[in-house]
């Protein structure tokens, strides 16, 4: 996002006379050293598949690192049916969209207020958003267990336990809460960049806050929403802790934290446990391929102001 | 915030005018709008936390009634839990390795994959894929690597006949677990300096190749100290992520046994069956502590130069 604001380079003549910069045998040597790091980042990846694909028993007779003699997504099969894995991944839908759409919907709302209407305390509210999205969860998270576990729910949004606790609402909520924070931090930065003037000139226009906010704000910072609801999306797909705190049926877990449930109390087939970590990997990769420059910009968005 | 060593000067608003007011209708759709994620900060975020630091001074199981007990848990962490000094070390070990290692290595690809080289982004992709992955994902991933009897690890040291068992020996199995989360947070920290080194004005570089500097001068006199907010935010993270770390430990064995940690042992103490909310709670606090200092030290550090 820094790119298309940015004033063209200035041509300097940068090949100095007669200095080849670059030496061949040099980039040779990059190069195989940077096909090694990058081979060696995918091992464990490519392990992982490997081994999901071959049965437990050669496995264990002959370990991962020998040749295959049976190939077989038998063991996706088997996470997917046996271990109930659509359920889990509805159940993570059900959690992350509302979350990720609520997140963008409040943070670019009050990221439009402090940049572009300069509230009062608008300063104050932003250092507070963004403090608090850096505090370690496990500090807040045993207030918010005992509160969660005291606010009733009507039998109907929340069953069995009627209660915030074990429910979507409570792990959709603390969510919402957390990632504001980075939200507005992030976006109201990028709207530091979006002319002043054309706010205004709504405002003479006689249009309310709204309106400013949605026809005239919004559809300039759809790149940053884009980017950063990719980000969000996967960060709350990955969530881990949020639900095994927030959450005790078993059944409603998003299928992040329902991992665990694939490993037997006596026994652990390591191959299923491959199999299943790499379901549910699969998602995120495919988002990470698909939408790779906005999950970029959206992790670097915060670092380097547009 | 902004890269300090950009060419476009920012573009700045006028000096704001405060004739402006807002209608009803405009304050009630700030009192909503901004009302909602106030109250969500305040009730799930900030009040939360002032509660931890309130029963951190408290003696508390959850149901019967909670009794002061003044700094009877803090006395106690410190001298008779005995998980409490192995986690404190556990997350400074976290955090020396996450910042001596990882993170200069994250910097060191990145400047590699800086220059105009071919298969750029092939590199860059394996390398920040593991960023994608969830910590949990990650901590099933370490079982299949170092499982004792069947794992990748030993099978490719040779090592079947007298197997090192890398996640149940509590002397090595920190490392082991590291080496992993090291894995993802080179990724990260590539990413964030990549994008950080394409911000730094070439001139720069020029003006120093001019002056003479070589290679490593031009690096370390010129461009790392104009990448002084991304060096800032990425200190931040390695800090937070090392206070935060609790997933992968969690999934391998629920940090016990060599792994444990201040985020396990607050866990542990609020939701096992003998729950003791008083006692987690000042774990959280002394938590709370340590990030706060960062915290503090980062947001100053961000919103003193957005003022300048």
């Amino acid at each position: 996002m820094t790119t298309t604001t940015q004033a063209p380079p200035v041509t300097v003549p940068t090949r100095q006379a007669g200095s080849r910069r670059r030496v061949r045998p040099a980039r040779l040597v990059l190069h195989a050293f940077l096909i090694c790091v990058a081979v060696g980042w995918l091992v464990p990846l490519l392990l992982a598949v490997y081994a999901s694909l071959r049965p437990y028993a050669e496995t264990a007779a002959r370990g991962y690192f020998s040749l295959p003699h049976k190939l077989s997504f038998d063991y996706y099969v088997d996470a997917w049916q046996r271990g109930g894995q659509p359920r889990y991944f509805i159940n993570t839908l059900l959690i992350a969209v509302p979350s990720v759409l609520l997140t963008l919907f409040f943070a670019s709302f009050v990221a439009f207020l402090i940049s572009r209407r300069r509230i009062r305390f608008g300063k104050f509210l932003l250092i507070a958003f963004t403090a608090g999205n850096l505090l370690p969860q496990q500090v807040l998270a045993t207030p918010l267990y005992v509160m969660y576990s005291k606010i009733p729910l009507p039998w109907w949004m929340s069953w069995p336990s009627e209660l915030l606790y074990d429910s979507y609402w409570g792990v959709i909520a603390i969510h919402v809460a957390f990632q504001t924070g980075f939200c507005v931090f992030v976006l109201t930065n990028y709207m530091d960049t979006v002319p002043q003037e054309l706010v205004e000139a709504s405002i003479v226009d006689g249009a309310g806050v709204w309106r400013q906010y949605w026809h005239v704000i919004l559809p300039l910072v759809r790149p940053a929403l884009g980017a950063l609801g990719t980000l969000e999306f996967a960060w709350i797909y990955n969530d881990f802790f949020w639900a095994v705190i927030l959450m005790s049926t078993g059944d409603k877990f998003p299928v992040t934290s329902a991992l665990n449930n694939l490993r037997s109390v006596y026994f652990t087939d390591y191959n299923l446990l491959a199999a299943g970590s790499i379901l549910v990997a699969l998602p995120t990769l495919l988002v990470f391929f698909i939408l790779q420059r906005q999950f970029i910009s959206g992790l670097t968005l915060g670092s380097t102001k547009g | 915030m902004t890269i300090t060593a950009r060419p476009p000067a920012p573009r700045t608003t006028p000096r704001r005018r405060r004739v402006i007011r807002f209608t009803p209708r405009d304050i009630a759709v700030i009192g909503l709008l901004l009302g909602i994620p106030v109250v969500l900060d305040v009730a799930l975020i900030w009040g939360p936390t002032l509660a931890s630091v309130a029963l951190s001074f408290t003696s508390w199981n959850g149901v019967t009634d909670i009794k002061p007990v003044g700094l009877d848990n803090y006395h106690n962490i410190v001298s008779n839990y005995p998980p409490f000094w192995p986690a404190v070390r556990h997350n400074l070990v976290w955090l020396l390795f996450l910042g001596v290692v990882a993170t200069p290595l994250g910097l060191f690809f990145a400047v590699l994959l800086d220059k105009q080289i071919r298969f750029s982004r092939f590199y860059q992709t394996a390398i920040y894929l593991p960023v994608v992955l969830s910590l949990a994902v990650i901590g099933f991933i370490a079982q299949l690597l170092y499982s004792r009897d069947y794992g990748a690890v030993n099978a490719a040291l040779g090592r079947t006949d007298n197997p090192i068992d890398w996640i149940g020996d509590p002397s090595i199995n920190l490392w082991s677990v590291l080496v992993l989360v090291g894995w993802r947070h080179v990724g990260y920290v590539m990413l964030l300096y990549l994008a950080g080194l394409k911000a730094v004005d070439p001139s720069l570089k020029e003006a120093a190749a001019i002056d003479g500097a070589n290679e490593a001068q031009t690096f370390f006199r010129v461009v790392f100290p104009a990448l002084r907010p991304v060096n800032i935010l990425i200190l931040v993270i390695t800090v937070i992520e090392a206070l935060r770390a609790f997933d992968v430990v969690y999934a391998i064995n629920r940090g016990r046994n060599g792994l444990e940690l201040l985020s396990v042992l607050i866990t542990d103490n609020i939701v096992g069956e003998a729950s003791r909310i008083g006692f987690g709670s000042a774990i959280a606090v002394i938590l709370l502590l340590i990030s706060l200092i960062f915290i503090v030290t980062y947001l100053l550090q961000v919103f003193r130069e957005d003022r300048a």
